[in-house]
C-alpha cells in the first residue's frame, strides 16, 4: 500500500480535527506554544490544499473521490475533490492564517480554547467543501456551527452573548430545516450522495415531483439562511459585528459556505439535464439576490460605526453572488468565483482592520452604536469616535493606506481586483452570447447591473464618510498602538487581493474552467460513480 | 398508523414552531426541542413504516428487499439525535450567560416596553 496523493483529500479534514482535539489537553495558559501549533497546521493546510488545487487542476480538470472505508460508490461515504472544492479550501486556509497570527496580539487571551475551536471550525469548513454526500455535509455543517457557536461568544460580553443566542437560535432552526429537506429528498430517491442525486432526480416520476421539489426547496432556505439572503439574514451583521475580529475574519468564509452549497447542488442537480427541475429556484436566487444587495447597500449607508458597515458588506456580497448563481450562465459564474474570492479576502481584512482603527475605543462605543441604530439617534456618536493610545510613528499612515485599500476593494474601484471582479461580472451579463456576439439582456439583468454599480457607489460613499472622520477629521490626533502581529496579517490578506489583482489572467482562466466543469456536471458524476475503489489489497487476498 | 405517526409528527411540529416565536428564552429552548423530536420522527418516517422487519440482511441468504426495514433513516436518525442534543445543551448555557448577564429571560434581553 502506498500512501499517495489520494490521500491527502483527507488531511484537510482530519489534521484540524486531530490537533483541536490535542489542543484541548494543553493548558491554556501555555498561549504561544498553542497558536504555534495552530498556524502551523494552518500553514500544513495551505501547502496540502495548493498541492489538492494542483492535482484538481491538472490534465484538464480532475474529479478525485475518496471512499472512506472501501465500499464501493454510491455507497460509500466519499470525499470528492474538483477544483471548485479545492479553490475553496485554499481560500479557507489562506484566511486562516492572517486570523490565528491576528489572534496573538490580544484575542486568544479573551477566553478559553480560542485555537482549539479554530481547529474545529476550519474541519467543518474543510469537511462541508470536500463531501459528496447530503448528510455528511450536514455533520461538517453542524461541526462548523457548533465551533462557530463557540468563537461567536468568544471573549464574552453582554453584546456578544446576546447576538450569540440569535445567532444560535436560528442556525439550530435552519440546521432542523436542513434535516428536513434532507430526509424529504431521501424518501423519495432513496439516495443521499449528490452525484447518484443528479442521476435519479431526472427520472423520479411525476406524483413524487413536488415532493422533491418540497425537499429540495426547503433545503436551499437552510443554506439561504446561511448565505443571508434577504429576509433571512437579519442576524448575519449584529452576529459579525459583535464578534472578535480574527473570529469575523474567519466567518467572512462562513456565509460563502451557503452559497458554495447553493452553487454546487444547483447546477449538479439541474446543470446538464433540462429537462430535470427545469431552473427551479433560479429566479428566486436572482430576485432575492437583488433584494439582499438593496437590503446591504441601505445597510452599509445607514450604519454608523465600522463593524456594522463590514457586516452589511457581508450582506452586498452574498446577495450578488446568489443573484449570479441565479442567472445560470457560465462566464457569470466565473465571474462570480472571482468576485467571491476578492471579496471574502477583502471583508476578512476589513474585519480585522476595524479592530485597530477602532482601537482604544471604550468597550460601549459598539454597544452603543447597535443600541443607536435602533433608536435611532444619531447625534452623540462623534465625541466616541476618537482614538486613544500610544502613538507609534506611521502606524496611522499604514492604517491610513490599508483602509484606503479595502475601500477600494470593496467598492469594485480601479485598480484592484474588487474592479476586476464587478468588471468580469459586468461584460458576462452585458453579453450573454459571448463577448462581441450581442444577444438579448432581459430586464433584470439591468436591474443587476444597476445594483452591482449603485452597490458600490453606496460603499464608497459610507467608507469614505467613515475614512474621513476616522482619519483625517480628528483634530487631537491621537494614533492607536498597533501591535506587529496585528498589521500583518491585514497587509497579507490585501497583498493577497494584490496578487489577485496582477494575476488576474490566469485566475480568471481558472475560474472559467471551473465555471465550465460546474456547468457541465457529467465528468463530477462519472467520476463518482466510477469511482476504483483501493481492492489491492482484496486482491491479494484472494491469491 | 401512518394517521398517528402524522399526527403526532404535526402536533410537536405546530407547538415547536408557536413556542419558538415566543419571546422568553425558555419557552423557545422548549420550542427548539420539540421540533427536533418531529424532526426526528420525521426522518424515521423517511424510510416507510414497517412493522417487526430487521433491519440487518443476512449475508448469504436471497434477499427480499420488501421484508427488511430501510436503515438509513435509522442512521441518520442517530446521528440527528446526538447532534441535536449537543447543540440544545451548548444553546442552554448561552441561555443561561444571558440571564446572568442582562437579568431577564426575554430573548432580546430587555423587556418588551409596554
Amino acid at each position: 500500500m502506498i500512501l499517495t496523493s489520494e490521500h491527502l483529500i483527507i488531511v484537510p479534514i482530519l489534521a484540524p480535527f486531530i490537533v483541536g482535539v490535542l489542543l484541548l489537553f494543553v493548558e491554556d495558559s501555555r498561549r504561544r506554544f498553542k497558536a504555534g501549533v495552530s498556524i502551523f497546521t494552518a500553514a500544513t493546510l495551505l501547502f496540502v490544499s495548493i498541492e489538492l488545487l494542483k492535482i484538481s487542476h491538472a490534465d484538464g480538470g480532475r474529479v478525485i473521490v475518496y471512499l472512506l472505508g472501501d465500499w464501493p460508490s454510491p455507497f460509500a461515504i466519499n470525499l470528492v475533490l474538483d477544483r471548485l472544492s479545492a479553490m475553496m479550501l485554499v481560500l479557507t486556509s489562506v484566511l486562516a492564517i492572517p486570523s490565528l497570527i491576528f489572534s496573538l496580539g490580544r484575542w486568544q487571551k479573551a477566553g478559553l480554547h480560542f485555537n482549539a475551536l479554530f481547529m474545529f471550525l476550519l474541519m467543518g469548513l474543510n469537511g462541508a467543501f470536500l463531501t459528496g454526500d447530503l448528510f455528511n455535509l450536514f455533520v461538517f455543517f453542524e461541526v462548523m456551527l457548533a465551533a462557530s457557536y463557540g468563537l461567536a461568544l468568544h471573549g464574552s460580553g453582554m453584546l456578544r452573548v446576546k447576538a450569540g443566542l440569535h445567532y444560535i437560535a436560528i442556525n439550530l432552526t435552519a440546521s432542523l430545516l436542513f434535516l428536513i429537506g434532507v430526509s424529504l429528498i431521501y424518501g423519495v430517491t432513496g439516495t443521499l450522495n449528490m452525484a447518484d442525486l443528479a442521476i435519479r432526480i431526472p427520472q423520479i416520476i411525476e406524483d413524487n415531483r413536488i415532493l422533491l421539489e418540497t425537499g429540495i426547496a426547503i433545503l436551499g432556505v437552510a443554506f439561504l439562511i446561511k448565505a443571508g439572503m434577504w429576509p433571512l439574514g437579519f442576524w448575519l451583521p449584529t452576529t459579525y459585528t459583535s464578534a472578535s475580529a480574527p473570529v469575523a475574519a474567519i466567518f467572512a468564509i462562513m456565509s460563502k459556505v451557503g452559497i458554495y452549497i447553493l452553487l454546487r447542488l444547483s447546477l449538479l442537480f439541474y446543470g446538464e439535464e433540462q429537462d430535470g427541475l427545469d431552473g427551479f429556484g433560479s429566479q428566486l436566487l436572482l430576485y432575492g439576490g437583488l433584494i439582499t444587495i438593496i437590503f446591504g447597500s441601505i445597510g452599509v449607508l445607514a450604519s454608523q460605526s465600522l463593524g456594522r458597515l463590514a457586516g452589511y458588506s457581508v450582506l452586498v456580497s452574498s446577495g450578488t453572488l446568489l443573484a449570479a448563481t441565479g442567472l445560470t450562465q457560465i462566464d457569470i459564474t466565473a465571474s462570480a468565483l472571482f468576485y467571491l474570492v476578492s471579496s471574502t479576502l477583502t471583508i476578512s481584512a476589513f474585519f480585522m482592520l476595524i479592530e485597530l482603527v477602532e482601537k482604544g475605543q471604550n468597550a460601549f462605543t459598539s454597544v452603543l452604536a447597535v443600541t443607536m441604530e435602533a433608536f435611532g439617534e444619531s447625534e452623540e456618536e462623534e465625541e466616541d469616535e476618537e482614538i486613544v493610545g500610544v502613538a507609534i510613528p506611521g502606524a496611522i499612515a499604514i492604517l491610513g493606506i490599508s483602509f484606503a485599500a479595502c475601500s477600494i476593494l470593496l467598492a469594485g474601484l480601479p485598480p484592484l481586483s474588487g474592479f476586476i471582479a464587478k468588471f468580469a461580472i459586468l461584460t458576462a451579463i452585458i453579453n450573454p452570447e459571448g463577448l462581441g456576439q450581442g444577444g438579448t439582456i432581459s430586464s433584470t439583468s439591468w436591474w443587476f447591473i444597476a445594483l452591482l454599480i449603485l452597490s458600490g457607489l453606496s460603499a464608497l460613499i459610507a467608507l469614505v464618510r467613515a475614512g474621513i472622520r476616522t482619519f483625517w477629521a480628528p483634530i487631537t490626533a491621537l494614533v492607536p498602538r498597533v501591535l506587529l502581529t496585528e498589521i500583518v496579517p491585514v497587509i497579507l490578506l490585501l497583498l493577497m487581493a494584490l496578487v489577485l489583482t496582477i494575476q488576474a489572467g490566469p485566475i480568471m482562466g481558472f475560474m472559467e474552467a471551473t465555471a465550465v466543469s460546474l456547468h457541465n456536471p457529467s465528468a463530477y458524476i462519472e467520476g463518482v460513480l466510477e469511482a476504483p475503489q483501493a481492492t489491492s489489497w482484496q486482491a491479494e487476498q484472494d491469491k | 398508523m401512518e394517521l398517528i405517526l402524522s399526527l403526532g409528527i404535526g402536533v410537536l411540529v405546530g407547538s415547536g414552531t408557536w413556542l419558538l416565536f415566543r419571546p422568553r428564552t425558555y419557552q423557545v429552548i422548549i420550542g427548539l426541542a420539540l421540533l427536533s423530536y418531529a424532526i426526528n420522527l420525521f426522518i424515521f418516517s423517511m424510510g416507510r413504516l414497517t412493522v417487526n422487519a430487521p433491519p440487518v440482511i443476512q449475508p448469504g441468504t436471497e434477499i427480499d428487499p420488501a421484508a427488511f426495514a430501510d436503515p438509513i433513516p435509522q442512521a441518520l436518525v442517530l446521528t440527528a439525535i446526538v447532534i441535536g442534543f449537543a447543540t440544545t445543551a451548548l444553546f442552554l448555557v448561552v441561555l443561561l450567560a444571558t440571564r446572568g448577564l442582562t437579568g431577564t429571560d426575554h430573548v432580546d434581553g430587555k423587556e418588551d416596553d409596554r
